[in-house]
């Protein structure tokens, strides 16, 4: 158990079952009365916020949470297998849980995973991959260096997303993995 | 030639100095004001033998001494023998108070006027901020945290008013559970005070009064007020509570709480009920946190970007 005032920013505490990191965190002591701790949490599993403010009384539970470096594996048709390097114990995450991050996945990529309860339930990927452009009409306005202006385009892996109008078909992209959003040309194709 | 590189802890103090010679201007206009109103600065010692015995309030120990947490009792000792308007700046400590607002070590403001109430005392403490807000910045407004605060005059709301127009709530049935009037304050009252002037918190629930005196309409409320500013708790200011009888009734049920919450036990401040005893003629008093002064009036939000960082 922690108590009040061990909280501080970054710690993960259990609430309710669930597991929870403290985003932003304040010490009160209002108009001379006891002291209070304001804390914004965000639930780790499902990424939503609360704020929630505990007395120097309130025990808080510690939640059993680990973070594994695990490279990915392989796709056994429903589920993505991830290996620990050095034991080699496997764990599968559904596509479901992971979402966009299955485009991401480049085989033997290491990743970060955080185990809940010995469950998987989020997965860090390396900021940046780089995948091949497959398809993409023409920029339209040619090989101009402008950012501001997007186009969609198809990587080699299926995966849609917006590019700038010199990217052509062929061309190396680095992706943003946080965001899934286009971030730089690597090179010509 | 020989170059060193700066150190750290050297190019923080380095980016200090603006503000380390705005929190002196503004310490000299306090200081101007209120000895314009015929105050005496008086000085005290930071180490006492025996602490207020507040129920939330830690004294740091000292070797045979704890470091005051306020000078509150030395200087009420100093209204007994005779000193009628007296105001002391200085350091005062309250062990485990840390964040962006507090520091474990802080500069107080403390002020009394015998033969004053708290409301007059509030007129004073609002013309010594306006004053010194016109001499820092030559205009009665302050910007801070992208608002601009007027200072032509401050808002006054009563605590039974606020908490029923901003959290729907009985103040007093709130003072009665353990911790709720705090989370209340806190986190609906607080956030919803007028922003756009200095807003004034008045007349607490006895509970909350340690050594302020009951209303006499309303013996359930005692005379204090609160001062805010931007969502800064500024200043707290008691009608003194001189009656030696009720004085040590709370004494001695703030020592009982003290105990049963497993708290250090205080000595009793012998010279202080001495001079209660004695008397002291009917007074108010506030405390004021310079380094949220300072913050306030120089647009801080954090009180170690305002105060020498405690790190020797």
């Amino acid at each position: 158990m922690y108590s009040a005032a061990d909280l501080k920013k970054g710690l993960k505490i259990q609430i309710d079952g669930d597991p929870y990191v403290i985003t932003d965190f304040e010490f009160c002591k209002p108009g001379k009365g006891t002291a209070l701790y304001r804390c914004r949490l965000k639930n780790m599993i499902t990424g939503s916020s609360m704020d929630r403010t505990f007395r120097p009384v309130d025990k808080v539970d510690v939640p059993d949470v680990e973070e594994k470096e695990m490279f990915y594996s392989y796709n056994d048709g429903t589920n993505y297998v991830f290996s620990d390097s050095e034991t080699f114990e496997e764990v599968q995450i559904s596509a479901e849980q992971l979402g966009q991050k299955t485009y991401f996945l480049i085989d033997d990529m290491t990743c970060t995973i955080l185990f809940f309860n010995g469950k998987p339930i989020d997965i860090t990927l390396p900021t940046f991959i780089t995948r091949t452009v497959a398809e993409t009409e023409p920029g339209a306005r040619g090989d101009t260096a402008s950012t501001n202006v997007q186009k969609p385009a198809k990587l080699d892996n299926g995966y849609e997303l917006m590019v700038p109008l010199f990217i052509n078909q062929g061309d190396l992209v680095k992706v943003d993995t946080r965001t899934g959003l286009y971030a730089e040309r690597v090179s010509k194709g | 030639m020989e170059r060193k590189i700066m150190p750290e802890s050297v190019a923080r103090l380095r980016s200090l100095i603006p503000v380390l010679k705005q929190r002196k201007e503004i310490f000299a206009s306090v200081r101007r004001s209120l000895d314009g109103m015929g105050y005496w600065e008086v000085d005290t010692p930071c180490g006492i033998l025996a602490p207020a015995a507040e129920e939330y309030i830690e004294a740091p120990s000292a070797g045979n001494f704890f470091l005051r947490t306020s000078p509150e009792l030395q200087m009420k000792r100093l209204l007994a023998a005779g000193m009628e308007r007296i105001y002391q700046i200085g350091p005062c400590f309250r062990e485990g108070e840390n964040g962006r607002r507090h520091r474990s070590e802080f500069f107080m403001l403390e002020y009394y006027e015998a033969h004053s109430d708290y409301m007059q005392l509030l007129d004073h403490t609002f013309s010594f901020i306006r004053q010194a807000a016109l001499d820092l910045h030559g205009e009665e407004k302050i910007s801070f945290a992208g608002k601009e605060i007027l200072l032509d005059r401050f808002e006054c709301l009563s605590v039974r008013e606020a908490f029923r127009c901003f959290a729907n709530s009985d103040a007093d049935a709130c003072a009665r559970e353990e911790a709720l009037f705090e989370q209340i304050l806190v986190e609906k009252v607080e956030p919803n005070l007028p922003q756009e002037r200095l807003c004034v918190l008045l007349d607490y629930p006895v509970r909350f009064g340690a050594f302020a005196r009951p209303k006499k309409e309303d013996p359930t409320l005692v005379e204090r007020w609160e001062l805010y500013g931007g969502g800064l708790e500024l200043a707290n200011a008691y009608g003194e509570l001189v009656d030696p009888v009720i004085q040590r009734e709370r004494l001695i049920s703030f020592s009982r709480t003290r105990e049963r919450m497993g708290l250090r036990k205080y000595p009793a401040p012998e010279a202080f009920l001495e001079s209660i005893d004695y008397g002291i003629p009917p007074s108010a008093g506030a405390a004021l946190g310079l380094d949220r002064l300072v913050m306030l009036l120089t647009g801080h939000q954090d009180i170690g970007e305002v105060s020498f960082p405690l790190d020797s």
